[in-house]
């Protein structure tokens, strides 16, 4: 295959990014409407680009790996940036301006992590990661005359920079110790000669910068109070995306060049692990709103992730990407729902969804199942994801661990259900009418229900699909 | 005579010199800052392993060179959003902005 036919995915969402930006810039305000629908369109065109190639394989100038496995992301970032995009139409419309930056902006940010699942160099994972991570301060600041917003993009854009920093040190030590950026000749020299001291500085640098980036503990801090303050859509798309383009990037750096450390990492992930899934769930149980309450939720997840890299296996790898598909599409569907909810009452403190259930069967509904797929009860898609980690764990003797996890799921669903309960038995307030729920945001909350149930009770073609993706690492 | 070993400690000084600033100060402006010198750690620390390690090539100035393009960009954003914070609270203070918290 060509370069460009290996790019195609890329090179469309440059192309439908700078179009969008360069076409808002040219319309009037009143029509700037029509570009949310040729963003979700143009991603949905893209999608359907990448999964035609799914099976392709090829390396561009040395340092750009296309696989299964980068694909099988893309495809991830690109369902979220969908979804995301379905959920923005009367979020960001009701802003005073600036939607065709919003949209652009939104396929930027998916472009970033595109090129950070698909990096096989350094740089290269640095721009992909710095294009992600610019694209999304600048849109969690959007709602510019909040404060609580302004403060989550200030948290966001000095936490975000300074992880990347740290991360930047352990990369130039990568690079002095073997003297290569490319990932391949990395893993090659690391292989001949074993960890030296200064890789093994560099290595726990870059694993510090990736815990910043998948919120783990402790590294999480930053997660709540951003989560919080960002546009509900956006918490949506930062919570799964960009969570999925740090262990898209973490397996590629950590799996494919250097399993020969492992090591030197093995106990730091188990202590990772842990702490995000103790402390992510157990600090969820008191909170009062629910973006919040997600926040700490998708902490713990990020634990659960890290299972799946505790394994170290093939088994690890496919339960992660099959984990963070069905994830995708559990949180997502949560935060639309809670987007819906924010567009008609303002509100986002789960005492206020009191009785949500008269208001909108549909919305509740959804939170509902979501929230459960994210407790990993059975016949959820959650359940699966969850049981697949666990088996990889276990595989490898880490009973202890897998009965951790159980445990904490258990913990999680005490707080899932409070939700629930607060929609199903609470009284709605007096005088309120049934929730709207726009005809868009509907179809995607449906698909995303279909998806949870379609996966729970027969997943086979995800995981499939997941697994060959998985085998390109540890798989030869 | 000036080592490899010289280089790295400047640019370990540096780093932690920076990374004091980011998490001491607390005016948003020397923040960034602050991050800006850990930035600088790592081009010298890319220069000097360029220099050093493999004089034959040129991957790690041209590394450099992406980290100083991409941080302008970042310090960009990071202002933008520090005026903005600015022209609504006529504070530069990250301790001011205590809005969210559990």
């Amino acid at each position: 295959m060509g370069i460009w036919q290996l790019l195609s995915v890329e090179l469309l969402t440059a192309a439908l990014g700078l179009g969008l930006l360069a076409v808002g810039l040219l319309m009037p305000g009143r029509e700037r409407r029509g570009l949310a629908y040729v963003a979700t369109a143009g991603l949905m065109g893209i999608a359907a680009v990448a999964w035609a190639m799914r099976e392709a394989q090829g390396v561009v100038l040395n340092g750009y790996i296309i696989d299964p496995f980068g694909t099988y992301f893309k495809l991830l970032f690109l369902a979220s940036a969908v979804l995301t995009c379905i959920a923005s139409f009367d979020y960001i419309g009701r802003l005073p301006r600036g939607e065709g930056e919003f949209y652009a902006l939104l396929v930027l940010a998916t472009l970033g992590m595109m090129l950070v699942a698909s990096a096989g160099e350094l740089i290269t994972l640095y721009l992909g990661l710095e294009l992600m991570t610019i694209s999304l301060c600048i849109l969690v600041t959007y709602r510019k005359g909040d404060m609580k917003s302004a403060e989550a993009g200030l948290k966001y854009i000095i936490l975000g920079a300074l992880s990347s920093a740290v991360l930047l040190y352990g990369l130039s030590f990568i690079y002095g110790a073997t003297g290569s950026t490319l990932l391949e000749d990395i893993g090659r020299v690391v292989a001949r000669e074993g960890v030296k001291p200064l890789l093994g500085v560099g290595i726990i640098f870059v694993l510090a910068g990736f815990a910043f980036k998948m919120a783990a503990v402790p590294f999480h801090m930053w997660a709540p109070d951003v989560y919080e303050g960002a546009p509900t859509p956006i918490t949506g798309f930062l919570s799964v995306a960009s969570k999925a383009a740090g262990f898209a990037a973490f397996l590629r750096i950590f799996f494919g060049a250097l399993p020969a450390s492992h090591g030197l990492w093995a106990e730091l992930i188990v202590a990772l692990s842990v702490l995000s899934m103790v402390i992510g769930n157990l600090v969820a149980i008191p909170q009062k709103n629910i973006k919040r309450l997600l926040a700490y939720s998708s902490i713990s997840q990020a634990g659960y992730l890290l299972l799946g890299v505790v394994a170290f296996s093939v088994l690890g790898v496919g339960a992660i990407l099959y984990y963070s598909m069905i994830y995708v599409f559990a949180n997502m569907a949560a935060f639309t729902a809670a987007t819906a909810f924010f567009n008609e009452d303002g509100s986002d403190e789960i005492a206020d969804f009191a009785g949500l259930a008269r208001r909108s069967p549909l919305l509740a509904a959804v939170l509902l199942f979501s929230l459960l797929s994210l407790a990993g009860i059975p016949p959820l898609a959650g359940f699966v994801s969850k049981f697949y980690l666990f088996v990889a764990v276990i595989g490898q003797g880490y009973i202890w661990l897998a009965l951790l996890a159980v445990l904490m799921s258990m913990v999680s669903v005490y707080y899932y259900l409070q939700v629930a309960k607060a929609m199903y038995f609470g009284e709605p307030p007096a005088g309120r009418a049934a929730v709207r729920v726009p005809l868009g945001m509907q179809v995607a909350l449906v698909v995303c229900l279909a998806v949870l149930f379609f996966f729970g009770l027969y997943p086979t073609p995800l995981t499939g699909y997941a697994f060959n993706s998985a085998m390109v690492f540890l798989g030869q | 005579m000036i080592t490899l070993s010289h280089y790295l400690a400047l640019a370990g000084l540096l780093f932690v010199v920076g990374l004091f600033g980011a998490l001491a100060k607390r005016n948003a402006v020397a923040v960034l800052m602050g991050i800006e010198l850990m930035l600088n750690a790592v081009n010298i620390n890319l220069v000097a392993f360029n220099r050093f390690m493999n004089p034959g090539e040129v991957t790690g100035q041209v590394f450099a060179l992406f980290v100083i393009v991409v941080a302008a960009a970042e310090v960009a954003v990071g202002l933008a959003i520090v005026i903005n914070l600015y022209r609504r609270r006529l504070a530069t203070d990250v301790e001011e902005a205590d809005w969210l918290k559990w």
